[in-house]
Formats: C-alpha cells, sequence, structure tokens
C-alpha cells in the first residue's frame, strides 16, 4: 500500500510521529516527513490508525 | 435491502466520516449510512477559519476524501438529508429524505454558531459557505470588527490583518482565550495581536448596533461607538439537538453520554455535540476540537465492532496567529499558570506546560515549538494521563 501525504494542509500535530514512527517524521517546522511510501504489515497498521488519527486529514494510505 | 446490522451516522462532518472509516477498516461489513444537512462532501472544518478566509484554499481543498475514497468505503452517503426527529426505543430515525430504521445510531450534528442579539448584520461561521462569505467580505473591506476574544475570534482578526484590513477584536471579558487552554495565554495572545496590528477592544460591553449602507456601528457600554464595514461574531456555539428534543435521550448542553460515547442503548454521541462522562468527576463534559471528534469517533467504533471502547481521547488542538504556530495537547487548569521548560531565551519560540504541585504535567502549549521539545512534552501529558485524573475539573 502506498502512503501519500499533503505537507500544506499538515498542521504539525505530531500524532502521526507518535503511532508510527516508522514511517513519519517531522521538520524542524513540525510538517511531516514520509519515511516510508510503501508500507506492509504492522507498518500498514501503524499509517492507517496515523491516517484516520491525523487531525489534519493529510495522510492517505491506498492501495496506489 | 442488505442483510447483517445496519449503523446510521447523523452528521457528515469530521466526526461522522471518522466513525464511518473506522467501521470499515476494523472489519465491519453490515450497512453503513452517513448523512448530512449539507450538499457538500465531509470537508474539515478548522481550515475554514484559516486558510480558507485568507483565500490560500479553494473550498475543494478543504475536502476529507475524494469522491472514489468515499465510494471505495462502501457506505451510502446522503447529503442534504436533515435529520428532523428521532424514536430512540423504536430505533427510527426521521429525516428530510424518509425514515431510516438502524441497529446503532452515531450522533454526530456537531454545534450552531451563536448569532450576536444586538449585532444582527454580523457574520458567523459554521459551514464552508459561511467562510467564503467572510472571504468575500474581507477582500473589501477597509475596516474589520471581530467580536469574541476565543480562538475562532484571533484566527479571523489574523485573516483581517493578512488582508491589510483596521481590525478590532472585541470581547465583554478582559481576557483573550484559546480553546482548552482558557486565558492562561491571555498576555501572550494580546502582544501577538497588538504586534500585528490588531486594535484589542476588550472589557468592552456591546449595547447596541445600527446599520446602514456603508457598514455597522457597534455601541458600547462606556458610550463610545466604533464603526466596521464587515463584522463578524465568533461568540460560541450551541450544540444541535433540537432534533433530539421529542426523544428520549438525555440532552443538558449536549447529548449526554457515559465515558465511551453511549447514549442510549443502540445510540451514541461523538464530537461537538456529545457530552462524555468524565472518567474521574463523572460529570458530562463537552470538547470542541476536531481531534477529540476524531479520535471520539473511533473509540466508538471500535466499542460497536469489537465491543470495547478504545482509549480516552486526550485533547489536542492547534491554530495559526499571524504566522506563529500553537499547538495545545492535554489539561489545562486555569489556577496553574503556565511556565516555559525551556531557557526562555526565545519567548516567540517555546514549549509551555501546566505542571501541578506533584510534578506531573497535564497539558503542554507549542509557541512556534520546535516539533522534538513539543514530543517530549507531550509525552509527559500522556505518561500522567495514563496514571492519574486530569486536574482540569474541580469537583
Amino acid at each position: 500500500m502506498v502512503v501519500v501525504v499533503q505537507r500544506d494542509a499538515c498542521v504539525g500535530a505530531g500524532q502521526c510521529t507518535l503511532v508510527a514512527p516508522d514511517v513519519f517524521d517531522q521538520d524542524d517546522d513540525g510538517i511531516v516527513l514520509l519515511l516510508e511510501p510503501e508500507v506492509e504489515g504492522a507498518l500498514l497498521e501503524a499509517a492507517n490508525k496515523a491516517a484516520r488519527l491525523c487531525p489534519a486529514r493529510a495522510i492517505a494510505v491506498s492501495a496506489q | 435491502m442488505t442483510a447483517g446490522p445496519r449503523i446510521v451516522i447523523v452528521g457528515a462532518s469530521i466526526g461522522g466520516l471518522t466513525a464511518a472509516e473506522t467501521l470499515r477498516q476494523e472489519g465491519f461489513d453490515g450497512e453503513v449510512i452517513l448523512i448530512g444537512d449539507e450538499r457538500h462532501r465531509p470537508y474539515n472544518r478548522p481550515p475554514l477559519s484559516k486558510q480558507i478566509v485568507v483565500g490560500e484554499w479553494g473550498p475543494e481543498d478543504a475536502a476529507i476524501r475524494s469522491e472514489a475514497e468515499v465510494d471505495d468505503l462502501g457506505i451510502q452517503l446522503r447529503t442534504s438529508c436533515t435529520a428532523e426527529s428521532l424514536d430512540a426505543v423504536g430505533r427510527v430515525l426521521h429525516t428530510s429524505q424518509g425514515d431510516i430504521e438502524f441497529d446503532e445510531l452515531i450522533i454526530a450534528t456537531g454545534t450552531e454558531p451563536r448569532r450576536h442579539p444586538l449585532v444582527p448584520t454580523a457574520l458567523t461561521l459554521r459551514t464552508i459557505d459561511d467562510a467564503l462569505a467572510i472571504r468575500d467580505g474581507l477582500r473589501t473591506a477597509q475596516r474589520v470588527a471581530v467580536i469574541g476574544p476565543g480562538i475562532l475570534g484571533s484566527e479571523i482578526a489574523s485573516a483581517a490583518r493578512k488582508y491589510g484590513a483596521d481590525t478590532q477584536l472585541i470581547g465583554r471579558s478582559g481576557a483573550l482565550t484559546l480553546g482548552g487552554v482558557g486565558s492562561l495565554l491571555s498576555s501572550r495572545l494580546a502582544e501577538l495581536h497588538t504586534e500585528n496590528g490588531v486594535d484589542l477592544v476588550l472589557d468592552a460591553e456591546i449595547v447596541g448596533a445600527r446599520a446602514d449602507a456603508g457598514g455597522t456601528s457597534i455601541e458600547f457600554a462606556d458610550g463610545r461607538s466604533e464603526r466596521a464595514d464587515l463584522v463578524v461574531a465568533m461568540i460560541g456555539g450551541t450544540p444541535r439537538t433540537q432534533w433530539l428534543m421529542s426523544s428520549t435521550l438525555t440532552v443538558d448542553n449536549g447529548v449526554v453520554c457515559d465515558g465511551t460515547g453511549h447514549a442510549a442503548p443502540g445510540i451514541s454521541a461523538v464530537g461537538d455535540v456529545a457530552a462524555w462522562r468524565d472518567p474521574y468527576t463523572a460529570r458530562p463534559v463537552r470538547v470542541e476540537h476536531q481531534s477529540n471528534a476524531i479520535e471520539q469517533a473511533i473509540a466508538v467504533a471500535l466499542r460497536l465492532v469489537h465491543g470495547e471502547p478504545g482509549a480516552r481521547p486526550i485533547p489536542l488542538f492547534w491554530s495559526e496567529l499571524h504566522g506563529t504556530r500553537i499547538n495545545a495537547y492535554g489539561w489545562f487548569d486555569p489556577e496553574l499558570p503556565l511556565v516555559s521548560i525551556d531557557d526562555g531565551s526565545n519567548p516567540h519560540a517555546t514549549v509551555l506546560v501546566s505542571r501541578d504541585d506533584t510534578d506531573r504535567v497535564h497539558g503542554a502549549v507549542g509557541w512556534n515549538a520546535p516539533p522534538r521539545e513539543f514530543r517530549a512534552a507531550r509525552a509527559s501529558v500522556a505518561a500522567s494521563a495514563a496514571i492519574a485524573p486530569a486536574l482540569i475539573t474541580r469537583p
């Protein structure tokens, strides 16, 4: 599965880096950085959790 | 009609959509019907008072999911459909598009902004159409008056300055407030607004207003009056529960629920409209933040699918005022002043915490904070929340 982040929507809350630290990081302004654009297994589960927790809805996980 | 249980969600904003998404992600394969009274697909509300009013985003940028993504969820989305009343015992929802039976109902109808009783020309903000009207007004206004010293009032004042308008921020009390942080940041906010050219009119009681073709004159108790060609009132909201008045649900400043969002057999509520009982004080509390709606929706969906409630949400919200990013996480006791946890050398970028006398951190504010420092402060909030009640709600 593919992870897509929308950096201009990110508000830097950091929910994603807490629940999926292997998939997401934050830059110096707190804006999301994508570490793993393709995820499976435990990382996919974590990325899905991050996507639904993201307060700005800036993360999407999809088949492509 | 498909067999299997049917979950109906009233309110197609962030809470309702998150509930629907989580139900599917957790493997619920019954019917999901999501109804919303607006004509739009679900969209994010926080950008309305931020990117949308300043014109950085168009309305389509606020959409939470694309049409294809909503289709992929395998849910029925009914827009322009208004919930009219509820038979909570017979489990029937009466809507403008007919009756819908349900096995489980999730109420996520949000709040309605209060209109200013003395300033009928003042615009308010709830929907994307409201935000576009404010944006259009800001584009031409020379002089803008924003009534309401809360987070939304501050955001609209910040937007008005971006357009270069003479801007007044009017509050009945002497303090500026910021969501769950209350007035603890008032002096910082006042300084930020003043530095950026907002004229603060606090401790000011409005006694009337006169509107003419050129704008509105707002009259104050001390005899002063202020003129503006655009007035926006951000004076809070009331839960949208009118349609529940004939039902058997307990409605008291929101739909009263237990600590897991359960309101009555087969009925749950999430988001701004829901008053979940605080697990420690047993008092129903409403929290009007996007992340709270998200986490309550996830918790309810997990309970409906797996029978076990999800984690207790920890409040989190953010704002951006005059380019300063503010994040807040946790609970804030109005009696505990916020303290900076760095050396204080840069007052424009810091982390402030609400720490009790046992050294537990209950809340953290990032004020243009470096993300790593804010994350560390958040971890201590989460650790405190796991072992102790939040002290914000004193008996």
